[in-house]
């Protein structure tokens, strides 16, 4: 027997997300700016998390969004095979939930429709649709949100198989500090080992879509993930690259199977407004 | 830390005080501008067209920001990443503009031009666009309203906050920031 999910469910629930995410920053988030704020010991660093800090609770409390750049809308559908929808086409309604969002709470339309004629659709769409079919009842929706000053930061390294790790962890930190202030650090730095090109960029994002305070559930990733951090915290890039000890505030990495012969390492950056959200229905 | 305040339209005698590391608090006139007003004054420029306003002593700020809801002066309104502007710094500064406004990094063409032209590049705050806006205190479109966000709006802004990033000597915040350390 299969379970129904009418699209206007779907259609609400991104609205929800949409809203949340552009003016409502979780608990988990705000604790981890906490405690960056509390190891930062350069004045100027300080200073600017203070900023930052204030800026999530004026976003909260004024219904500002919490940046200008609104983002694209990036969503992530795990749809169960048991589950029939019912009403327009998916991939509609989750336009027209994005249109209706960005227009309604007054968020700025950043999409244009061509990418070297550049004119702006005006609704923020179409938004970047991920589907993942998985066994199930369920409808699982990440939204997320990204600015273009950390996507434009992203990047892709084929490796030889054969290369160690510590020249891949060079790699990050190269591409981190290459882009210093540029995408609005303590970033969020999403990495997607493994895979074909295309997966590892994918799960880059997807590794984004993690809870911020969770680690790889794997050790040896786990402990990776730590390494990292620990590097790019160390090249002093700091809080909107002013310097200072905290350049990221969270390492996500997400592993897939690879061919023999590849070994693709992808980043995706994040600004310090980790802007997201997850509905399960 | 000590907040410096200064006032549009801004003297080569502040420019002069101002070095890279200063947190300052502005008050007074902006222009925003980013990619597409670039590209249109660029555009005009070559055509040999007079522009719909006046960009001698002015400081740009590269902004797009939220649509203001009813009401309200303007909504969500941090500085985008300056780097993509760097192509149009030396038109800019030809033009008479006495700074700039923005985030992250310039090229090392835009820092010997800032030098040449006793000019400054303020960084403010990228992602705090709800709280930057509280510092503003009026917004118009003065040209290219075609462009909507990327139109050309006139701020007055009260104690908003920036930092030196590249002062007129050529020092570099972003420089300083990974070289401490090294």
């Amino acid at each position: 027997m299969k379970r129904t999910i009418h699209t206007d469910e779907i259609r609400k629930a991104i609205s929800e997300l949409i809203y949340n995410a552009n003016f409502i920053t979780p608990p988990e988030i705000k604790n981890i700016f906490t405690e960056m704020r509390s190891r930062e010991t350069l004045p100027l660093a300080a200073e600017t998390l203070n900023i930052l800090i204030e800026n999530i609770k004026i976003a909260e409390e004024e219904k500002i969004p919490l940046c200008q750049d609104c983002g694209s809308v990036i969503i992530f559908l795990e749809l169960g095979q048991e589950i029939e929808i019912t009403g327009e086409y998916l991939y509609d309604a989750v336009n027209s939930a994005v249109a209706e969002a960005y227009s309604k709470f007054y968020l700025r339309k950043s999409i244009v429709a061509d990418p070297l004629r550049r004119k702006n659709t005006g609704t923020n769409t179409p938004a970047f649709i991920h589907t993942d079919i998985v066994p199930g009842k369920t409808l699982t929706i990440d939204v997320m949100l990204k600015g273009g000053g950390s996507e434009n930061m992203s990047a892709l390294r084929m490796f030889r198989p054969t290369d160690s790790v510590e020249k891949i962890i060079d790699f990050i930190e190269e591409t981190v500090t290459a882009a210093g202030p540029n995408p609005c650090p303590p970033i969020f730095l999403g990495i997607g080992i493994g895979g074909t090109a295309d997966a590892a960029m994918l799960n880059a994002k997807k590794a984004l879509l993690k809870n911020p305070g969770d680690h790889n559930p794997d050790p040896f990733y786990r402990d990776l993930e730590i390494r990292i951090l620990e590097r790019v915290n160390n090249t002093g890039i700091g809080p909107m690259g002013f310097g200072g000890n905290n350049s990221a505030a969270g390492v996500y990495i997400k592993e897939a199977p690879a061919h023999i012969a590849s070994l693709p390492v992808a980043l995706n950056l994040n600004c310090h407004s980790f802007r997201k959200g997850r509905r399960i229905l | 830390m000590e907040w410096k305040k200064i006032t549009t339209p801004l003297s080569s005698d502040v420019i002069k005080t101002l070095k890279c590391g200063d947190l300052c608090l502005i008050t007074g006139k902006l222009l925003t501008a980013r990619d597409k007003a670039h590209e249109r004054i660029a555009q005009m420029s070559a055509a040999g067209e007079i522009l719909p306003f006046e960009l001698k002593g002015e400081l740009i700020y590269y902004v797009g920001p939220t649509p203001a809801k009813p009401g309200e002066i303007i909504g969500a309104a941090g500085p985008t990443t300056s780097s993509r502007m760097d192509p149009f710094s030396s038109m800019m500064l030809e033009l008479g503009i006495k700074g700039m406004i923005g985030k992250g990094k310039r090229d090392r063409h835009t820092k010997e031009l800032i030098q040449k032209y006793c000019a400054v590049y303020f960084s403010s705050f990228g992602g705090a666009g709800a709280y930057l806006s509280k510092r503003i205190k009026s917004s118009k479109i003065i040209a290219f309203d075609d462009l909507a966000s990327e139109a050309v709006h006139e701020l007055f802004v009260e104690d908003f906050p920036v930092v030196v990033a590249i002062d007129m000597y050529g020092e570099d915040i972003y420089e300083h920031a990974v070289q401490q350390y090294r």
